[in-house]
């Protein structure tokens, strides 16, 4: 088989590709961004300008009203000496630290209970996805009525086994784990999440794993657990990120209307003061600097779980 | 609220007022408005913080509009949100009124939010005088007014009057003209069981009426002008001593609060009707509450006193202000002088005496800063008769002719965030109150120096 090649045309000019409707290549670029142009749009007013806007007014001192003084950085000098934010920065990552693996574990129980439930893992997906749709602020107020020391339902529960439950929701010590419990409340996602992942894990492995006989604990502990790693280390950075900013349930709480003058600072985490800073007592510029540092907080912690998860997340095939 | 969700709001704030900046030291304010209460005014009077939910409101909203003429009068309801109203203000798009807490009218003064009220007072002829001092102490700042006060806000002592009779005691002994008694009385109603509290025998309301009990003691929190933190004074921390001793009378701050919280504190499961409070101080307004859902709970009702046997209040409440570019502020003007002038009032309560008399309920009075008006409105309400509503009434009206306010200031926020956040520290335990009073001074002194440093550099 041969090709024949095309008929020479002589001295004539080798043919232009044909031009197609809808301009030059340089036009035809703008089509895709013309298309996004709505997102990008969005992206630029109501993200890239106020982060930028923020990081401006991290430099000035400025109450709304009044145009903004140039302070340099002397914001960030009086974050260092705020024994509040110091006091915030700690009940933050002391939260952190207690709710991401509690709801980890949590949500993993669920999801592996949900994977064995049969026919009845429908409903219950539901069920335990609905705590998720409650507003936060809804949330706020049912743990300060869960978590009552006197007609609480949690010390009810630890009474039937003679358990005398502590005042969650006024003894500074047991405030966080108070909110920690109610946290575990909302895991519904990370349920679902886990559950695709858990129906992904190839019965193969766990069949040879099961042949070489190994128990159910290790069959989780060196089968199942690597080959979801992927799935947990995706929820611990998102539940992490998300713990670190935590504000609506605690703020509702302790520091809302309903709560009149009473606060406890075992709940001041950091987005509460900040916000404080910003909206009660008008710092706007301090208040800047605060979520600067808050932003320059996560970025860090998240970097870090990005170097972590190289040594203990596996991907399979390779793929990242 | 995420991380986006605090920049997001920051954004806003930036979309909004950032863009807008240069207003800030402006000196449009209202230097060209004419206020004469002769004058035809028109336009459209836009209204923030103010929302005409009841007859007392839309009775005065009535008269104001038809004093406005052709004016019209457009309501952005619910509570004043301050980030939108500063917004609008630095964005020089102002609503024309604002109404808003006492309290706040200096923070927005020294921010150059709301115009001072002279020539308003002036042009439309307010009457200040009918005003009462320590309303209209709240709202003048730096020796201007910078609001027309609305409403007035005293404490009441409040008491379940069976488990007074039960412990043997009296309302006297809860009023708090002797603290020894008012303890006694706490530790006599107090009942447990199981370790458990299931009865409070006084609640002496703390963080909140912290500046309350010093004031019965003797002492203001803040200075006169406003410039001083005065947090730990010797009578204050007594005072602090004694309010938390209250407490601990009765297994501490966190059993009373657990039992505070569990109850139906706007039901006729109420406290009172339940019979697991044995008194309180308590604003005004529950006795409404209290009459509306449970009107045989047996009450018995005195003023809060001092250790002189005077009764005593700390004033809060409303007020109207005319922020800075403001589009209209004649009109504004004359809304706020019809919406508190003592005529207006008095048609508010007999709209108010009527509506109650239709649905057979008790008229328990209004209290406002004209005093006026408040006269006029008490010889409405039953005072005399032997009832505990009549009681209820005549001690709101005592009270309200005892009352101090805190003086305006720049920090005001700050200044009470900073003893609340100290008085916290010792319900929970985690300082004594010399010590706690002590860094409060500190920090609240703080936030003046720096509020008002700014306010005199200007």
């Amino acid at each position: 088989m041969s090709l024949a090649a095309p008929a020479s045309t002589g001295t004539a000019a080798p043919a232009r590709p044909p031009r197609r409707r809808g301009g030059s290549g340089r036009h035809r670029a703008w089509i895709p961004l013309l298309f996004i142009s709505p997102w990008l749009v969005g992206f630029l007013v109501f993200m890239a300008y106020p982060v930028v806007y923020t990081g401006y007014l991290s430099l000035t001192d400025y109450d709304v009203i009044n145009d903004p003084t140039f302070l340099g950085l002397d914001n960030y000098r009086e974050l260092v000496s705020d024994e509040k934010v110091m006091l915030a920065l700690r009940n933050t990552f002391v939260y952190t630290l207690m709710s991401v693996p509690a709801q980890l574990v949590f949500s993993l129980v669920l999801a592996l209970l949900l994977q064995r439930a049969g026919r009845a893992a429908g409903f219950f997906r539901t069920a335990f996805f609905l705590p998720k749709m409650t507003p936060p602020v809804a949330v706020g107020v049912l743990l300060l009525m869960l978590l009552n020391g006197q007609s609480g339902l949690l010390n009810e529960l630890l009474g039937w086994f003679g358990i005398n439950g502590p005042n969650w929701t006024t003894d500074p010590d047991w405030v966080k784990p108070g909110l920690v419990v109610t946290s575990l409340w909302t895991v519904g996602s990370s349920v679902i999440i886990l559950l695709a992942a858990l129906q992904q894990v190839p019965d193969e492995l766990l069949d040879a794993a099961r042949v070489d006989g190994a128990s159910w604990w290790r069959r989780l502990w060196h089968v199942v657990l690597p080959i979801i790693s992927p799935t947990i280390y995706f929820i611990v950075v998102v539940d992490t990120i998300a713990s670190l900013q935590s504000f609506t349930e605690a703020y509702t709480a302790f520091f809302g209307a309903g709560n009149t003058t009473y606060s406890n600072d075992a709940a001041l985490f950091y987005a509460i003061y900040l916000f404080q800073q910003a909206f009660e007592f008008l710092h706007m510029g301090y208040a800047s600097a605060m979520a600067v540092l808050l932003f320059a907080i996560v970025m860090v912690v998240t970097a870090v779980q990005v170097m972590l998860s190289r040594r203990y997340v596996h991907y399979t095939g390779g793929a990242r | 609220m995420r991380l986006g969700g605090v920049v997001g709001v920051l954004a806003a704030s930036c979309l909004v007022a950032g863009c807008a900046q240069g207003t800030g030291d402006s000196e449009e304010e209202t230097s060209d408005a004419s206020f004469d209460s002769n004058a035809t005014l028109s336009g459209t009077v836009e209204v923030m913080g103010f929302g005409a939910g009841d007859e007392i409101a839309t009775t005065r909203l009535d008269r104001a509009k038809k004093e406005l003429g052709d004016a019209k009068v457009e309501l952005v309801e619910g509570d004043l949100d301050i980030q939108q109203f500063l917004s609008s203000v630095a964005s020089g798009k102002p609503p024309s009124l604002v109404y808003a807490e006492r309290s706040q009218i200096g923070t927005f003064a020294s921010r150059g939010a709301v115009v001072p009220l002279t020539d308003c007072i002036e042009g439309e002829g307010i009457d200040t005088s009918v005003f009462r001092k320590s309303a209209l102490d709240e709202v003048t700042f730096d020796d201007e007014v910078y609001g027309i006060p609305e409403f007035n806000v005293v404490q009441l002592t409040q008491a379940n009057a069976d488990l007074l009779q039960q412990s043997g005691h009296t309302i006297d002994d809860v009023n708090g003209s002797d603290w020894d008694a008012v303890l006694q009385a706490d530790k006599d109603m107090t009942k447990t069981q199981g370790g458990d509290l299931q009865t409070i025998g006084y609640d002496s309301k703390l963080p909140e009426f912290l500046p309350l009990w010093a004031k019965a003691n003797g002492a203001d929190l803040i200075s006169a002008d406003g410039r001083t933190a005065q947090l730990d004074d010797p009578e204050v921390v007594e005072a602090l001593e004694w309010a938390v001793s209250v407490y601990d009378a009765q297994g501490g701050f966190g059993e009373v609060k657990a039992l505070r919280d569990s109850a139906d504190f706007f039901g006729d499961g109420n406290q009172f009707a339940s019979g697991t409070l044995g008194a309180m101080p308590m604003e005004q307004w529950y006795v409404n509450v209290l009459n509306d859902v449970s009107p045989n709970a047996p009450m018995a009702f005195d003023t809060v006193r001092d250790e002189q046997g005077e009764p005593i209040a700390w004033a809060s409440g409303s007020a109207w202000a005319i922020p800075k570019g403001s589009p209209d502020p004649e009109a504004a003007c004359r809304m706020a002088r019809v919406m508190t002038e003592t005529d207006s009032w008095i048609a508010a309560a007999e709209a108010r005496v009527a509506m109650r008399k239709k649905d057979g309920g008790l008229f328990t009075g209004i209290l406002t800063a004209n005093e006026d008006a408040d006269e006029q409105i008490r010889a409405m309400a039953p005072t005399d008769g032997d009832d505990a509503w009549s009681q209820a009434v005549a001690a709101m009206y005592e009270a309200n002719d005892h009352t101090f306010s805190m003086p305006a200031n720049p920090a005001g926020d700050e200044f009470e965030q900073a003893w609340q956040d100290e008085v916290n520290k010792v319900l929970t335990g985690d300082k004594d109150p010399a010590d706690a009073l002590a860094d409060a001074r500190e920090a609240a002194q703080q936030a003046l120096d720096e509020a008002w440093a700014t306010w005199d550099e200007k």
